[in-house]
């Protein structure tokens, strides 16, 4: 019942799309001539417009010359996984993981295709692997977050003998149509966009959840859909400029490295990523941040939708620190404390 | 912070039956990893291990392992509640009591939990959820309750040497015990879960969806091929409405001890039309047990249990009654037989004077009587309804008339005394 809402390309790709853009096979990338670089970007490009035949085809040729290069044979796993040949896509990311442990994303990937499959336990498993890597890596957190979810609602199915088709994963999945309704795959966004079942427009989730299963869940959905929406809600224009202002001060603390102004940026209620403590949290921060070398962390593509002292702003962000680059799209719940917008919620891919 | 109401509505779902609840912190360490890969060795050791602890688990019933879920979520340990939930759904696929915690502690790594089951969401599913949240509270209350080792059921008081077993039904807790007869004396064997009626115990009208209180036992064995998947691995009807049942007015039929389901572990402890439930594997343990036409089934609502010493005692202070019953017929002394009748007496549709009358007018005609009482069984009603169901072999011989029958007699307590209020052959 499930399966005809949930387009498991649609969850591949929103899975995929940080992991193509993260470039952390810069190490990999120096050591090549500049001509196999542009072979991989290339086959970037052909992903991105959905021609996977010829991605395929430019991807192998580019591995007949480099067999043992990792960026080409990752790229090739998500050719592979959006041609929907999940079975060939395990058995690259598998061996990904067994050539290179240090690395999340191969982990991220081949929970995804497990999770397409049905398969949690795999998927949470190698979730648990791709965080046991890489503590901090968010896609990591929000994806386990979403297979936790899955489980518990088959978990339920069980338990209560109710049809599978869950709220709460529903609405989890129209999270995903939103995310690519929002034109970063090109050729795909209209039609998620269109069934989606109609939302009422509410804002950012209450700072304590609510007792009723969809409410957490159905909130950042509305939010997201409102914010696609031209019309913003009256008096927001004010709002706005105060928290492009927040947001402005969150990204260049964070970029020179101040950490006490980044932390606080977030609300005394600020919902950890992995529901892990504060203290944890800011732990864990500081010591990213405090890495040496530079940071820079910009924005585009600002939407801002407010309604009272809550908002929910959503951006693409980017981010470059030493060797790693990241493009990946950013939802902020934020909320009015005292006169100040503070970040109440930070989430990946949304 | 998030963790902790899910915490506390567990408590409050176990706080009622007497759980030690200790200060929680907040803070506890929630780690997601796993323990660190193992050498080869020690993976093919904890294989074993794990075998091992799951054949345990097979043969212990649910309730250990569930208690120990409920520890561990006590403890903040959710990780180690989960580990030990798959493992009990791992042994008991069906369980869905199991999965619906499953599903609780999967959820509150990314969210709240406000309730018990608080996941499973819509006004549909609030009924099963709290059927098993009713489950889980008499699992752990009946595992946590087990009868002391020295204890007796105050209802065995005598078995026959051949009824090898007795079972004993508490519908408070929803369990059944098995009783084993080891010269004469009870010894506990196994206990398990069981469903009672939807609508409780005390029986009274066919289709009022209640279980029997009384003392049955069992009187044959159907086979689970000619009763579908409904009543699971088998079904062993008990003979209510049995005859002081009738003598109460009581009826309804088809009263059995059976199985479950095959798409379910167990069934809520409340749910069936009035038979006693088990589950199959339950049901199967104990069938090997069961001697139709012989098996003693006790129902109480709430089993008194006597230490041996007061059972041993009050065990020989009936068997003393019966013998005085006995030497005052032979004696062929009316008035001192009738000593031993209620007023209330019925039997064959003679009351107390019309049987008295009876006996005066046959003793007359007797010049001598010898009366022989063997294989005494004796089983106390549990309840409201307190009485002494005693069945033995009666060899009468006189100088007019001989013969043999087994005998039943139904003793209920009158002014402090010991009276018979109905008897007859069986």
């Amino acid at each position: 019942m499930t399966q005809t809402r949930f387009n498991p390309a649609l969850l591949a790709a929103r899975l995929l799309v940080p992991a193509i853009s993260i470039v952390f096979f810069t190490t990999f990338l120096t050591l090549a001539s500049p001509a196999r670089a542009d072979d991989l970007q290339d086959v970037s490009k052909l992903v991105k417009q959905g021609q996977f035949a010829q991605a395929l085809e430019l991807v192998d040729k580019h591995l007949i010359s480099k067999p043992k290069d990792a960026q080409g044979r990752f790229l090739k796993g998500i050719v592979l996984t959006e041609m929907n040949k999940p079975n060939e896509a395990i058995t690259i990311f598998t061996k990904l993981t067994e050539d290179y442990p240090e690395l999340p994303e191969p982990y991220n990937n081949l929970a995804v295709i497990y999770a397409q499959q049905k398969n949690y336990d795999k998927a949470r498993q190698s979730l648990e692997m791709a965080i046991r890597t890489h503590p901090s890596y968010a896609t990591a957190h929000e994806n386990l977050g979403d297979i936790y979810a899955r489980m518990a609602s088959q978990a339920y199915d069980k338990a209560l003998q109710i049809d599978s088709s869950n709220s709460s994963a529903q609405s989890k999945l129209a999270l995903i149509r939103d995310l690519m309704g929002s034109g970063a795959r090109p050729g795909k966004a209209g039609k998620p966009a269109e069934s989606r079942p109609a939302e009422p427009v509410r804002v950012a989730e209450a700072p304590k959840a609510a007792p009723a299963a969809v409410a957490p869940a159905a909130a950042p959905v509305a939010a997201a859909k409102a914010a696609e929406t031209p019309k913003a809600p009256a008096g927001a224009n004010a709002a706005s400029g105060d928290i492009t202002k927040a947001v402005d001060r969150w990204l260049s603390a964070w970029s020179r490295k101040e950490t006490k102004a980044y932390l606080a940026m977030y609300a005394s209620d600020f919902k950890t990523p992995a529901g892990e403590a504060r203290s944890a949290w800011e732990a864990e921060r500081k010591k990213r941040i405090n890495k040496p070398g530079t940071i820079n962390v910009s924005y585009e593509r600002l939407q801002i939708t407010a309604e009272g002292d809550s908002a929910t702003v959503k951006f693409r962000q980017h981010y470059k620190s030493g060797a790693l680059k990241t493009s990946s799209n950013k939802l902020l719940q934020m909320v009015k404390r005292d006169g100040v917008w503070q970040i109440q919620q930070e989430r990946v891919g949304s | 912070m998030q963790r902790l109401s899910f915490t506390g509505f567990i408590l409050a779902a176990i706080a009622t039956i007497g759980f030690v609840v200790s200060l929680l912190s907040p803070h506890a360490a929630h780690s997601l990893g796993k323990p660190p890969p193992k050498e080869a060795g020690a993976i093919v050791q904890q294989r074993t291990q794990t075998a091992a602890e799951e054949a345990a688990l097979a043969i212990s019933g649910p309730e250990p392992l569930l208690t120990k879920v409920f520890e561990s979520i006590e403890q903040n340990h959710f990780d180690r509640a989960l580990q030990q939930v798959e493992m009990l759904i791992k042994v008991y696929p069906n369980f869905r009591l199991a999965h619906l915690i499953k599903g609780d502690l999967l959820l509150a790594r990314s969210r709240q939990l406000t309730s018990f089951g608080g996941g499973g969401g819509g006004q549909a599913s609030n009924e099963k959820i709290a059927d098993l949240r009713d489950e889980a509270a008499v699992r752990l209350k009946g595992y946590r309750t087990k009868p002391a080792a020295n204890s007796v059921p105050r209802y065995l008081l005598q078995m026959l040497p051949e009824q090898k077993h007795a079972i004993v039904v508490d519908t408070q807790k929803s369990r059944l015990y098995l009783y084993q007869n080891q010269n004469g004396t009870p010894r506990f064997v196994a206990d398990y879960y069981i469903t009672q009626g939807k609508l409780g115990s005390e029986k009274a009208r066919e289709g009022d969806k209640k279980t029997p209180i009384g003392v049955y036992h069992v009187t044959s064995s159907l086979s689970p091929q000619k009763l579908g998947d409904f009543y699971g691995s088998g079904a062993f009807p008990i003979n209510y409405p049995n005859d002081w049942d009738k003598r109460q007015g009581r009826n309804g039929h088809g009263i059995w001890l059976h199985g479950t389901p095959s798409d379910t572990f167990s069934r809520p402890p409340r749910a069936s039309e009035g038979c006693v439930v088990l589950s199959n594997q339950d049901l199967d343990a104990l069938s090997k047990n069961l001697q139709i036409g012989l098996t003693p089934v006790i129902i109480s609502n709430s089993v008194e249990w006597l230490s041996l010493d007061d059972w041993q005692s009050e065990r020989s202070s009936l068997l003393k009654m019966i013998e005085g019953w006995r030497q005052d017929w032979e004696s062929r002394d009316t008035d001192r037989y009738a000593r031993h009748y209620s007023q209330k007496f019925v039997a064959d549709g003679q009351n107390y004077k019309a049987w008295i009358d009876q006996k005066r007018k046959v003793n007359a005609g007797k010049t001598w009587v010898k009366i022989a009482a063997a294989n005494i069984s004796m089983f106390r009603n549990p309840g409201k309804d307190d009485h002494v169901v005693v069945t033995f072999d009666q060899d009468y011989r006189s100088n007019n008339l001989s013969n043999q029958m087994k005998k039943r007699q139904y003793w209920i307590k009158e002014g402090g005394q010991w009276k018979i209020a109905s008897e007859g052959a069986v």
